[in-house]
């Protein structure tokens, strides 16, 4: 493994802000990987650590095949983290709405410009991503339907589920679009959780990871080959949205298998306590998303149901 | 009258409300809307919607149409100095055209594109942000030159940038109006968090010289409307940082300055020396300049519009 510096930028007051790149193996440009590129997301940095901590350990017994480039960069944005900002520190904008970046330009379009430069030209790129909606995931790899995209490839990481979503306006600057472009297979990984390490969640992702990793035959380890994910698009989902605001009372979460009529969550009355409105779910199906905060407003997605 | 066009319940006893005063008179069938609020932190439209609905009061026999006024499309945001949509620390102005089954910004994006979407023309107020001074300027995408120039002309403002169909945000509410073919002019001025009188009475002088135009408007206007340089005539030249510290300004905003002149330092306190002088690569008018003195390497310092040699005769 080699750890290096791939992009450095002095601070007026602060420590250098770095970003490190983990490369393992030397040969075809195979698989970037990267973590954090907001502050808050946490999860996904701690997720990125295992995966480092794991090929170290593949490594050191021989198990990166030859001819494999694989790059890791864990955190994108630890400013913003050290200081518990979700964006830049300095103005507030998301690296991941820059790329492919401007090295010529702004702070955040030279630190997009500098990663994107590291990470293109691999042949699978995997980011670590989060939701800007409050809540809870079943893992899943998320990918844009932008004609390039490769469905099957996605099923090796063998989580439950793969997304194909419609790439909306902003989607055109984030960094698993300019991937796709660029002939890099872009998968964007959902662990379920953000602000929080949820080790449960993170291990199912970086074990995904090495799984797919494992079935490219990138690396070499015996691993159980998860499961035969279902592939989903928006339309295959049920949303269930709040009809009041209030305090929530979440009775059902992310996993679980419910069957029409089942009660979800009810919304209280913040000064009463009284019952505002009772969610019931409408089909039989599993929660793939669950609005997870103990606020809720109202007309806001608080579930999304994935039909049997 | 104000008309409610989003009511959502917020969790303890309040409701998000966006709302827009409408103010009508006559039989004429024109209608124009000015926007503004999208970031919580750009308050120079507030200024202009107050005076305009002010000199509109004062005088609604010449008015013959409609003008929607939407003070705070982010009203959360503007009642809290946040720049973004509180709780959900998204830009606002780049959800659009949101979604009717999305989630409540969505909800709300696309909500507010379908109470515009019509209008004969669509002013969408916004200054700069908190770090750079902007001189009163329109920005057009390329693609709707043609159609929005003739009416950017009648603003009163000093600047009409074009930017390329490659630099377009497309999720910009701008953007979203145009493409459903509503007629929708960016106007940057000013700076965040702070209000300049001036420039507010400027573009107000403006809307009612592009009201008379659209014959909606039959009362007095000022007669000194500033005629707009077109950055098609000339180029546009961005001056970021090379090195992170501290700004310590030699030039004011909006003035002319020659090739070579110098436009700040960057400097190192802790050392006492310069790490950058900025200098102007052209002659040209400073028309964004930063104001806020801490940089990082590429943040941007000022931009120079400088006129191609016998541009006017182009």
């Amino acid at each position: 493994m080699k750890r290096e510096i791939l992009f450095q930028m002095k601070s007026p007051y602060r420590d250098d802000f770095k970003i490190q790149g983990f490369r393992f193996g030397e040969g075809e440009k195979s698989v970037a990987i990267v973590g954090a590129m907001r502050g808050d997301e946490i999860q996904q940095q701690f997720t990125c650590s295992q995966v480092v901590k794991n090929l170290i350990e593949l490594e050191k017994e021989g198990r990166i095949l030859p001819g494999h480039e694989i790059l890791v960069i864990p955190s994108a944005n630890h400013f913003s983290m050290n200081i518990n900002k979700r964006f830049w520190a300095m103005d507030n904008t998301d690296i991941n709405r820059m790329f492919p970046g401007y090295d010529k330009g702004e702070t955040t379009q030279r630190i997009a410009a500098a990663l994107f430069d590291e990470v293109r030209g691999f042949k699978y790129g995997i980011q670590l991503a989060s939701f800007y909606m409050p809540g809870e995931f079943i893992p899943h790899v998320r990918m844009m339907d932008t004609g390039f995209q490769n469905v099957k490839l996605a099923k090796k990481f063998g989580l439950p589920y793969v997304l194909v979503r419609k790439p909306k306006p902003y989607d055109t600057a984030v960094l698993n679009y300019n991937w796709q472009i660029f002939d890099t297979q872009a998968f964007s990984i959902y662990s379920g959780d953000t602000d929080t390490i949820n080790k449960e969640s993170a291990k199912i992702a970086w074990l995904s990871i090495l799984r797919f990793l494992n079935s490219m035959k990138i690396i070499k380890k015996d691993m159980h080959e998860g499961f035969n994910s279902s592939v989903l698009h928006d339309n295959d989902m049920e949303t269930i949205k709040s009809n009041q605001a209030g305090i929530l009372y979440s009775q059902r979460g992310a996993k679980d298998e419910v069957k029409e009529g089942d009660l979800l969550a009810k919304i209280l009355d913040p000064f009463t306590g009284a019952v505002r409105s009772e969610i019931y779910s409408p089909i039989d199906g599993t929660i793939f998303f669950a609005h997870d905060k103990p606020l809720i407003h109202q007309n806001t997605v608080m579930y999304k149901i994935v039909k049997f | 009258m104000i008309k409610t066009i989003i009511s959502e319940g917020l969790p303890v006893d309040e409701q998000l409300l966006i709302r827009k005063k409408i103010i009508q008179n006559g039989t004429g069938p024109k209608r124009i809307c000015i926007v503004t609020g999208t970031h919580g932190d750009e308050l120079e439209g507030q200024y202009v919607c107050f005076e305009l609905i002010r000199r509109l009061n004062e005088n609604i026999q010449f008015l013959d149409g409609t003008v929607e006024v939407y003070p705070a499309l982010n009203p959360l945001g503007v009642d809290s100095v946040t720049r973004g949509i509180p709780t959900f620390d998204l830009d606002m102005n780049r959800i659009f055209p949101g979604d009717p089954n999305g989630h409540l910004i969505e909800h709300t994006a696309y909500e507010i594109i379908q109470d515009l979407k019509g209008a004969d023309m669509v002013i969408d107020i916004h200054a700069s942000n908190i770090f750079l001074r902007e001189m009163p300027q329109a920005r057009i995408n390329v693609q709707m030159s043609k159609k929005l120039i003739p009416f950017a002309n009648l603003l009163n403002i000093d600047f009409i940038w074009i930017h390329d169909a490659a630099t377009v945000l497309e999720s910009t509410l701008a953007h979203s109006l145009n493409v459903i073919k509503t007629p929708t002019i960016v106007v940057e001025m000013g700076i965040g968090m702070r209000i300049t009188r001036d420039y507010g009475n400027r573009l107000v002088d403006g809307i009612f010289n592009m009201m008379k135009k659209m014959k909606m408007w039959s009362g007095p206007i000022s007669k000194e409307i500033s005629k707009p340089m077109l950055s098609t005539t000339g180029e546009v030249f961005f001056m970021n940082a090379d090195a992170s510290g501290i700004i310590i300004p030699s030039v004011s905003h909006s003035v002319n300055v020659k090739k070579g002149d110098l436009l700040c330092q960057i400097v190192d306190p802790f050392e006492g020396v310069v790490l950058q002088n900025v200098l102007s690569p052209v002659d040209g008018v400073v028309f964004t300049l930063r104001t806020y003195p801490v940089v990082y390497e590429g943040s941007l310092i000022a931009r120079i519009f400088s006129k191609t040699p016998c541009s006017d005769n182009l």
